[in-house]
């Protein structure tokens, strides 16, 4: 198992954002989280990727307690995150944004050059887009980029933080066909979504949270066909 | 179009002069670098050149001792606080505190009971200031923007007002006879020649700049980048942000006490008065008014919150209204400062636009 997540409790303040959530990816997988908005999705990615403090519970990588690690050495494991709304260096060039990627293996690592190639064959509108400024870019390249840059870290797990967000429906099945190309190269990948029926369908399995707890549970296919799961997230 | 946009229109292509200085050949480059180097090393000679001679001119005091008692330190310092604020992004408004820390250390350790020779002094007066950094860093740069801010405005205050109290540091009398520092050869530091002391201080700028350069581009000024732009990101990277901003902290502190230091032995003088508040925010004006980040820009900066005032000091008071005015000119035409760091001069100010 990958990542294994046991009884996770995350609070705001006083505030107790995630009741005590469970679920875990093996390797090679998609995973999906849906649920609304609120439901403590984005708030789980975060504390996966350790920004946010864990009150209670454990979180493990490969076996390993990672708990109270620091995020950037969960980086270092090979757990990289592309955030949600992006998040992306925007005075830095698309170069640049890819350059940091690579930060944990080095400024000058040897595998650099091939690792960028490969993501502007991903992504070839970065490489036409490559000495152009972060913030000049629009949303669905930033979305690229910070996909892009996730990945030359050359992450055993990538945390993908609502990737549709905000996108046009073509950039959407565009970023989702990515996402499954990313998995077929063997990374692992956690993604949360409110996208539900784009989610299902690229991911192995879904879980559904709703305010703080796991509802369900079961493989993409299997959720998309729930009828609870349908009558909440996807449009009857 | 308005006037003050046909103006940023019509400066705009001197943002490539630097670009066309990379793309010369090496050759060429240095001996530009040389020439422009040896001429720096002339400056206290340069009122007794024609036309020049009258812009640089200070009517009324010593341009030697302007040079070195004003817009050297101000070089040093706008160096220095730009590895904080420019490089890091942190926003730091007590600068003036380490700047104390470094001159008096060099002031106690100099005079009096333990009379150091000059050359021991230097060391002792960074590390103290580094240590000050670290120590002022570790538990407030889990702040954030203007709460950082107000912590640091504090820290100024206290060192200045603890110097004030404290009788081993001379109280609001200060303390006198510091060490000069050693002369050698044809360089004599004395009250009466200032230009040894420029050679001196243009040597130590050149260091700096030569050091913070090779920082820049290295991982480390990747790292510093990466914060400035999104510390959250930086995190997601990889990048240990906090032991990044403590560099940052650390570094900006020890050239801040560097400058003080060779401030105190060039003025053989300091007291709480030499380290108010209004400096540091003056410190903040060089960084901002020359361009954030940009090297060449703080030191612009620098020169001109130091020398402005000095140049107009036939206006008497009234020359602090001339220095008003040419800082809101220049914030009006030059807005990302005199000369803007690269992504600065593209119209991309980081953190403003991604929140």
């Amino acid at each position: 198992m990958l990542l294994e997540v046991q009884d996770l409790h995350v609070f705001y303040g006083k505030i107790e954002a995630i009741k005590g959530i469970s679920f875990n990816v093996n390797e090679g997988e998609i995973v999906s989280l849906i649920g609304a908005n609120g439901a403590g999705k984005t708030t789980t990615m975060r504390t996966i990727s350790g920004v946010r403090p864990v009150a209670q519970g454990r979180i493990l990588f490969e076996g390993q307690d990672i708990t109270n690690m620091a995020p950037h050495d969960r980086v270092k494991l090979g757990i990289c995150q592309a955030p949600e709304g992006r998040g992306i260096f925007p005075g830095m060039t698309v170069r640049e944004n890819l350059d940091m990627g690579t930060y944990i293996r080095g400024y000058k690592s040897a595998t650099k050059a091939a690792d960028m190639e490969h993501v502007i064959s991903l992504f070839p509108r970065l490489g036409e887009r490559i000495s152009q400024m972060g913030g000049t870019l629009s949303g669905g390249e930033q979305q690229m980029l910070a996909i892009g840059r996730a990945l030359m870290s050359r992450p055993r797990l990538m945390l993908l933080d609502e990737p549709s967000m905000g996108l046009a429906p073509m950039l959407i099945a565009q970023i989702f066909s990515i996402v499954k190309q990313i998995n077929s190269e063997g990374i692992s990948v956690l993604m949360v979504e409110q996208n539900a029926t784009q989610a299902l369908k690229t991911a192995h399995r879904g879980y559904v949270l709703e305010t703080g707890y796991v509802m369900k549970t079961g493989t993409g296919a299997d959720l998309l066909v729930d009828p609870a799961v349908r009558a909440a997230y996807l449009g009857g | 179009m308005s006037l003050t946009e046909s103006f940023r229109r019509r400066t705009a292509p001197q943002l490539h002069v630097g670009n066309k200085f990379r793309s010369l050949p090496k050759s060429a480059r240095w001996s530009i670098g040389a020439i422009i180097i040896a001429a720096c090393y002339f400056t206290p000679y340069w009122p007794d050149v024609p036309v020049l001679g009258w812009i640089v001119d200070t009517p009324g005091t010593s341009f030697e001792n302007v040079l070195t008692d004003q817009i050297m330190m101000f070089i040093l310092v706008a160096l220095g606080l730009n590895v904080v604020v420019g490089f890091a992004g942190l926003l730091d408004l007590g600068y003036v505190g380490f700047y104390a820390v470094g001159a008096y250390t060099t002031a106690v350790m100099t005079s009096g009971q333990f009379s150091w020779p000059w050359i021991a002094a230097m060391p002792l007066s960074i590390l103290m200031a580094m240590i000050a950094g670290v120590v002022l860093g570790t538990p407030t740069l889990r702040l954030r923007g203007d709460y950082l801010a107000i912590v640091t405005l504090g820290f100024g205050e206290i060192i200045r007002i603890t110097a004030n109290n404290s009788d081993w540091l001379g109280g609001p009398r200060g303390i006198n006879k510091i060490a000069r520092p050693p002369s050698f050869g044809p360089f004599e530091f004395s009250v009466l020649n200032a230009k040894p002391y420029w050679y001196l201080g243009f040597t130590v700028i050149l260091i700096v700049i030569f050091v913070l350069t090779r920082l820049e581009n290295s991982r480390v000024g990747r790292a510093w980048a990466a914060v400035r732009e999104d510390e959250d990101a930086a995190e997601l990277m990889g990048v240990n942000t906090f032991k990044f901003k403590l560099w940052a902290f650390a570094i900006g502190a020890a050239i801040g006490g560097l400058a003080g230091a060779l401030y105190a032995s060039k003025v053989g003088f300091v007291n709480p008065d030499n380290f108010q508040l209004q400096l540091s925010i003056l410190f903040l004006a060089a960084v901002v008014l020359g361009g954030t980040g940009s090297m060449y820009g703080v030191i612009m900066g620098g020169i001109l919150v130091a020398w402005i005032p000095e140049r107009f000091r036939g206006f008497d008071t009234r020359r602090y209204f001339v220095f008003g005015v040419v800082l809101v000119l220049v914030m009006v035409f030059r807005p990302q400062g005199i000369i803007p760091r690269r992504t600065a001069a593209a119209g991309i100010s980081g953190k403003e636009e991604s929140e």
